[in-house]
């Protein structure tokens, strides 16, 4: 397993061979790159920030989660932070298992879990010159009673 | 007698914004608790909301979690890596 939250430009290859070993059959990777609009604002930058200590122990934590989901898969994921250019790849996971159903489970689980729980903001840069935090969609601005629930 | 604590809070992204910084100090009453935390932060800003998401030494925390000065606490906007 491998898991990291970091500045530097992101790998993709070697992201993918880590997770290629001759037992795996199947590999599934997801990238996600930086888009150029948003909400029909054309995007010129993204700012990514983080909770460094807690993002790189969650992302550390839901890679174990769907490593115990599906036994004898490995699973390489990353987050980039910092400022990145439209194409910049942000986010890339890769998993590898001896079946391609695992390997597509357990990507799927890592970035669904990874925009829901990792603590990264990013702050869009728009051509007119205009910044904004971005605030997706579903997201809970108030906490539950409880934790937030863990992805289990 | 009434006591209070002391306890500072990180701040990220859109919050230290609102706040206009990355720290800052809130006063608690003792028993200092996560639930306590949340009201007195309502004090803080008008653009944090009226219960805040908050992790106590880098894990998402619920209301019942009591907290001291040394434990480190930090206020999570909603989350939008990807």
């Amino acid at each position: 397993m491998h898991s990291h939250v970091g500045p530097e430009p992101i790998d993709v290859a070697r992201i993918t061979e880590m997770v290629m070993r001759a037992g795996n059959g199947g590999i599934a990777t997801f990238i996600g790159t930086v888009r150029d609009f948003a909400d029909g604002s054309a995007v010129v930058g993204m700012e990514y920030s983080a909770y460094l200590q807690m993002a790189r122990k969650e992302l550390a934590a839901i890679v174990a989660e769907a490593a115990a989901a599906a036994p004898e898969t490995d699973i390489a994921a990353v987050h980039r932070i910092g400022e990145l250019t439209v194409g910049d790849v942000s986010i890339a996971i890769a998993a590898g298992h001896a079946h391609r159903g695992p390997a597509f489970d357990a990507c799927r689980y890592v970035i669904e879990e990874a925009k829901r729980r990792v603590p990264i903001w990013k702050r869009e840069h728009y051509a007119s010159g205009r910044s904004e935090w971005v605030v997706p969609p579903h997201a809970p601005t108030d906490a539950p009673a409880a934790a937030p629930p863990r992805g289990d | 007698m009434d006591t209070t604590v002391d306890i500072t809070v990180r701040l990220f992204a859109a919050y230290a914004d609102a706040v206009g910084a990355s720290h800052t100090t809130v006063r608690v009453p003792e028993p200092a608790t996560v639930g306590t935390l949340r009201t007195a932060l309502a004090s803080l800003s008008s653009r944090l909301p009226p219960r805040p998401i908050i992790a106590v030494n880098a894990e998402y925390a619920g209301d019942e979690q009591r907290i001291t000065e040394r434990d480190e606490v930090a206020v999570i906007p909603p989350v939008s890596g990807g």
